[in-house]
């Protein structure tokens, strides 16, 4: 199962700002379906944003964090039409991924 | 790669990053998760055993700034930032999230390698009202900055 991502990287003066939107779950392991039997735990565990090949970030994510979860960050340099990918991975193994170009 | 040299980076550091980048390319996020995951910290059900877990008892330091809304309607998804000001708190490499009253605390932890800013926006689940915790470790220290936000509907859906 790979998700997508909605991914925007837009310089701002001398740094980068990435937003993304992921789609994705969530779901924290706790919650009941409507016949009263656990829903299983799935959610993003590791999130990594890269500039080129070099990591910019890499977040370590519970099930706290939000469904369809967003993220923003921001890095020093960056040109417009570099690259700037965003990878994720989830407890059931799930990868997903985007990219795009600075502008 | 220019960049990152002239930012003063220790050629460790910098073998670092290659590994785990290399690392990466090969078997992205599972080993990356390997590597650096704080597992105790997320496994912890008490806002204390998270903190302990991550390190030393945090200070209160103004130079981060945390957001967050003084009232969350739908605690399912908060709007939290951290911002560091480098020059008030310079070498930060690591920034976690926490809510207190959450059943595991720790809600999401990033690694910040140097030339990255500090600066992370992204959005929680909040269970009930309570403090919010964001802190930053730098040269090994842990700092801290709270915020509460009031929820009016609960975090946990269903």
């Amino acid at each position: 199962m790979a998700g997508r991502i909605k991914i925007r990287a837009q310089k701002k003066g001398d740094m980068t700002e990435v937003k993304a939107l992921m789609r994705h779950p969530m779901e924290t392991g706790m919650r009941k379906d409507q016949a009263g039997d656990p829903i299983p735990a799935h959610f993003i565990t590791e999130v990594s944003v890269f500039h080129g090949d070099q990591p910019v970030m890499q977040g370590h994510w519970g099930a706290a964090v939000s469904a369809n979860p967003f993220l923003g960050v921001r890095f020093a340099g960056g040109e417009a039409g570099d690259t700037v990918r965003v990878v994720w991975t989830d407890n059931q193994g799930g990868t997903g991924e985007g990219e795009t170009t600075i502008r | 790669m220019t960049t990152i040299h002239a930012k003063g980076i220790s050629r460790r550091g910098w073998l670092r990053w290659t590994v785990i980048l290399s690392a990466a390319a090969a078997l992205p996020g599972r080993v990356w998760a390997a590597v650096a995951r704080p597992e105790a910290a997320f496994g912890a059900t008490a806002l204390d055993d998270a903190l302990a877990a991550l390190g030393d008892t945090p200070q209160v330091h103004e130079g981060i700034q945390f957001t967050t809304p003084d009232i969350a309607e739908n605690g399912a998804v908060v709007p939290i930032r951290v911002e560091v000001d480098s020059q008030a708190l310079p070498n930060v490499s690591k920034v976690s999230v926490l809510v207190e009253m959450n059943p595991n605390p720790l809600a999401a932890s990033f690694d910040i390698p140097p030339g990255t800013e500090v600066y992370i926006e992204t959005r929680v689940k909040v269970a009930q009202t309570c403090t919010l915790y964001a802190v930053a470790e730098a040269d090994g220290q842990l700092y801290m900055q709270s915020r509460e936000t009031k929820v009016t509907l609960g975090g946990c859906g269903g």
